[in-house]
């Protein structure tokens, strides 16, 4: 199998999730650059974390509307395999394919620590196996998830919701503690970190 | 513009007329203190690297060291002290962007950022409100501008220090470092070569922003200072980011002859120095610059500090290939002239020559000064400090009032908004060890980096804080397990015509020089940042080392936390004079405490030091260490309770058969800054195999053991106890101190 990472302007997790796919996990990689239109040949989609655009606007708005986007979409209909991690979260949310948005950390300020998160979802084709309690870096300025009543019922009671923060230490404020959501069939991901072996 | 009567004359002369309004402002940056190092070039020849590259055909803007398999790792730190005085988020944040194209211009991928900060003080009642207030919002604004600039481009800010001085309020200082990887077959150059080749220029477009910046930077901060915001430079993350792609990508293909960013004094310096350092000539057409606003005259062009610029020169017919590349990743390229062979520098606008003079008057010619040294009378003062006047303290109370102190506290507060780990290459971050370690891909081996530097004890024995700074920095990367292998500084004085400035910078280069011999990592790259001083007078004289340590294996390396399971606990020493003041002369225990800044540190030994981290460093590679912490400011106590905070664990420790020959004094034993001394800790069953290697001359004493199940800091001498107290106390009083600052 061979997965695609999207390359962005300002991409900047581009080039170890590329080296981590080929060395860690053993599948075939290969950088799209996000003017592209297709995704042939691909099994799988990454969106890298980074700084597409610098953020400007907000994060991950102008990303989302680059050309590969539309295919990225179409991909992740078909029931393709797509994962978004910190920025790529915040383009996949502005590109629609999961409800909610990320906002500037409470705090105001950017924050990189360490974080435990509990696996919830243990059935989707990304969280599947993933131990119960994990514990990894998170670094972002603009990670607290939110989503309205409506929208957040439904992540719940469809087991939606694929990563919390637990131990008291959400580290931005996000609503009920998300930290990571998939969608209603399981294979599209969004997460504010991930463990690069996963 | 900040050129002297003579240097006038000197200029009428060189070139046989009166320069133009252009020629004189590019003329007066190039020979500003900034980029023409007027004061320093004589001091500076004490390394012998510099001194090696000024004689050869000139140097590169950071230096390398090859670590094996075709990988060179080039670093070099660089000031940004005057704008961030001005404009604290938008001063370091151009600091960070600075330095990381010092770094990509020769071909290397920017794999970390370290920085090294001076701030007035931030605690309430230590100055005037107003005094305070304002260091707080400089403090706020510099760790703001780094975090913004330094995650966005991708790279990890991965150690740094920051330290608070009322002698730093009206002028901080922002000293920004990095470090990066490039294959050594495709270093690039910046010296420029064969005549018809085109000179394009990359990146963002030109605005008049910055203009005279490196002139603003070699003068004394005052009142008018704020009137010169616009001085300033902006910086944009997002294009930086675009522009180191681009420029690698550029690079990889080979249709680039040489290339340099454009950093202070932009088009002048990149233009000048790339024809001087080449020997050819350079003919620019500023019409075909890409400009922010089209009326920009020669002189705005030339003097503006517009960031995330390059100029790079092509090899002829190749040109169009560079200029795709820049124009895929959405940023600009132009072609704005050519290079001949008469050796001048030709600048036109709107068909007129502007400027018309050879390179090298600019690069070359810049005169250097040397002034009459003088010692000041507090260095001659502190020879003679005598303790007998230094009342004892109750050491426990001492051990909290140091872990609560800004300088000494957790720096948590700064480091969590600095992401440390992107790239992914991070194995030792901030708060884990004494110095962070990368694991790079396409080695085994592990690239350990520490800044490290004290204004105090430069400014009680300036020779004795510079090679404190170098030594304790290089003990810094040994106690994670890699040898020392070089040294970029930042050396941040007043104004260098004062006989007592000049003092201490000569003083403090020699003994940066004498240290970095000593351990046989020499000094590769450097910065010197003049004129730190305000109304409210001038800064600590304040020598920074960036020192880089190799690891054979990066999997190996070791930090400063007690491990889960007991340990025993070792004091390793190597012989040094602690003379009468102890070790407590310009001790932050001494101005912390009692509030004196008096006294001078202890000189280092410099041969054993180099034994001392070989030791050290071989000690971890063969796996007989599990944790190393030197004992540094706040001394022996100090560094023993950092390592049972780190842990989560404790200790129960006798310092009476390590440190007897303090034993007149128990804050000495406590507190004392003795060079040379480290807290390592190890299994029982690795003892005899540390004591076989250890070199002649130094002592490996086990003081006690560690406790992770009772969570309790011990520490006695002679049957009196110097501290007896919950981790978890220490701990809040270590990690509250700066947040409680800044909330």
């Amino acid at each position: 199998m061979k997965a695609a990472v999207i390359q962005f302007p300002g991409s900047n997790c581009d080039q170890d999730a590329l080296w981590s796919m080929r060395n860690d996990v053993g599948i075939g990689a290969e950088y799209v650059w996000h003017e592209e239109t297709s995704l042939d040949g691909f099994g799988a989609v990454f969106v890298p974390g980074g700084f597409s655009y610098g953020d400007y606007l907000r994060c991950g708005s102008m990303a989302s509307e680059s050309p590969i986007m539309q295919a990225v979409k179409g991909f992740a209909n078909a029931g393709g395999p797509v994962i978004g991690v910190c920025n790529g979260f915040q383009i996949l949310c502005e590109a629609g394919l999961l409800p909610g948005a990320l906002l500037l950390n409470q705090e105001q300020k950017f924050v990189c620590q360490d974080v435990h998160l509990e696996a919830v979802n243990r059935t989707s084709m990304w969280t599947e196996g993933v131990d119960r309690v994990i514990r990894i870096p998170v670094a972002h300025g603009e990670g607290r998830y939110i989503c309205d009543a409506d929208a957040l019922a439904e992540l719940e009671g469809n087991d939606q919701v694929a990563f919390r923060y637990v131990g008291g230490n959400n580290p931005n404020g996000s609503v009920d503690d998300i930290a990571g959501v998939v969608n209603l069939s399981g294979n599209v991901l969004e997460a504010l970190s991930v463990v690069h072996s996963s | 513009m900040g050129l002297t009567d003579q240097e006038y004359d000197l200029i009428l002369k060189l070139l046989g007329r009166e320069p133009t309004m252009t020629e004189l402002g590019m003329i007066s940056v190039m020979w500003s203190e900034h980029c023409g190092y007027k004061y320093s070039r004589p001091i500076l020849s004490y390394f012998s690297e510099y001194k090696k590259a000024m004689e050869g055909d000139g140097h590169e803007n950071a230096g390398m060291i090859n670590i094996g398999n075709n990988i060179g790792v080039v670093m070099k730190v660089e000031s940004h002290n005057h704008p961030s005085a001005v404009e604290p988020h938008q001063g370091a944040a151009t600091g960070v962007g600075g330095i990381i194209r010092d770094i990509f211009t020769m071909g290397a991928r920017p794999i970390a950022c370290l920085n090294s900060l001076r701030f007035g003080p931030i605690r309430d009642g230590e100055a005037d409100e107003e005094v305070v207030s304002f260091s707080k919002h400089i403090f706020e604004g510099v760790v703001d501008g780094i975090s913004r600039y330094g995650n966005c481009v991708g790279v990890p800010t991965i150690a740094g220090e920051v330290a608070f001085h009322r002698r730093y309020a009206g002028n901080p200082l922002v000293n920004a470092m990095c470090v990066g990887m490039v294959d050594l077959d495709e270093v690039a150059s910046a010296g420029a070569d064969g005549p018809g080749n085109p000179v394009i220029y990359l990146g963002s477009a030109t605005g008049k922003d910055g203009i005279h910046g490196a002139t603003f930077a070699s003068d004394a901060l005052n009142e008018d200072s704020e009137s010169q915001r616009p001085n300033v430079q902006i910086g944009d993350p997002f294009a930086e980011k675009i522009v180191i792609e681009a420029t690698l990508e550029a690079l990889k293909t080979g249709a680039v002859q040489s290339i340099q960013d454009m950093g202070a004094a932009g088009l002048t310096c990149s233009t000048t120095e790339m024809a001087g350092k080449g020997n050819v000539g350079m003919d620019v057409d500023l019409d075909k610059v890409p400009m922010r606003e089209d009326d920009m005259t020669a002189y705005e062009l030339m003097l503006s500090e517009s960031q995330e610029r390059m100029l790079a020169i092509a090899h002829k017919g190749r040109e169009q290939e560079i200029i795709d590349i820049f124009h895929k990743w959405g940023t600009q390229a132009e072609v704005i002239g050519y290079l001949n062979d008469t050796g001048m520098v030709t600048i036109s606008r709107h068909g007129k020559v502007e400027a018309d003079f050879p390179a090298k008057l600019l690069t070359d010619e810049c005169p250097t000064y040397v002034v009459e040294p003088v010692e000041p009378q507090n260095c001659i003062d502190a020879r003679t400090f005598s303790l007998d006047t230094v009342e004892q303290t109750d050491p426990q109370d001492s051990l909290f009032k140091l872990l609560s102190c800004p300088t000494l506290a957790s720096k948590r507060w700064v480091y969590q908004q600095y992401d440390q780990q992107v790239q992914t290459q991070t194995t030792l971050l901030p708060g884990q060890g004494d110095a962070a370690v990368l694991a790079p891909r396409g080695t085994r081996k592990g690239v350990a980096l520490k800044i490290d530097g004290s204004g105090l004890w430069t400014m009680q024995d300036p020779y004795a804080g510079g090679c404190l700074a170098v030594i304790e920095a290089a003990r810094n990367v040994a106690c994670t397990g890699a040898k020392p292998v070089g040294v970029t500084d930042g050396l941040n004085f007043g104004d260098p015509r004062d006989p007592g400035v000049y003092f201490q910078f000569e003083r403090a280069v020699r003994g940066i020089a004498d240290a970095a011999e000593a351990l046989g990592a020499p000094v590769i790259s450097g910065n010197v940042s003049f004129y730190n001083q305000s109304e409210l007078g001038e800064v600590l004289p304040t020598p920074l080392i960036g020192m880089m340590g190799l690891l054979e294996d990066a999997n190996k390396r070791i930090g400063m936390a007690l491990p889960e399971n007991a340990c025993k606990i070792g004091l390793v020493k190597l012989p040094v004079e602690a003379g009468s003041q102890l070790g407590l002369g310009a001790s932050t225990y001494l101005t912390e405490v009692h509030k004196r800044e008096e006294g001078a540190p202890i000189r280092p030994n410099l041969r054993a030091e180099k034994d001392l981290c070989h030791w050290l460093a071989d000690s971890v590679n063969d796996e007989l260490l599990l944790c190393a912490h030197d004992v540094s400011e706040g001394g022996t106590v100090f560094a023993l309770a950092e390592m049972c905070i780190a842990g989560d664990s404790g200790c129960e420790v006798d310092l009476s058969g390590a440190l007897s020959e303090l034993g007149s004094r128990i804050d000495a034993v406590a507190f004392g800054e003795i060079p040379g001394h480290v807290v390592v800790g190890f299994e029982s069953d690795s003892e005899q195999a540390l004591r076989d290697k250890l070199p002649n001359g130094l002592t490996l004493t086990v003081i006690g053991d560690s406790a992770p199940d009772s969570g309790q800091v011990k520490a006695t001498f002679n049957g009196q106890t110097l501290v007896d107290s919950q981790t978890s106390d220490l701990k809040d009083a270590y990690e509250s101190a700066i947040p409680g600052c800044m909330d």
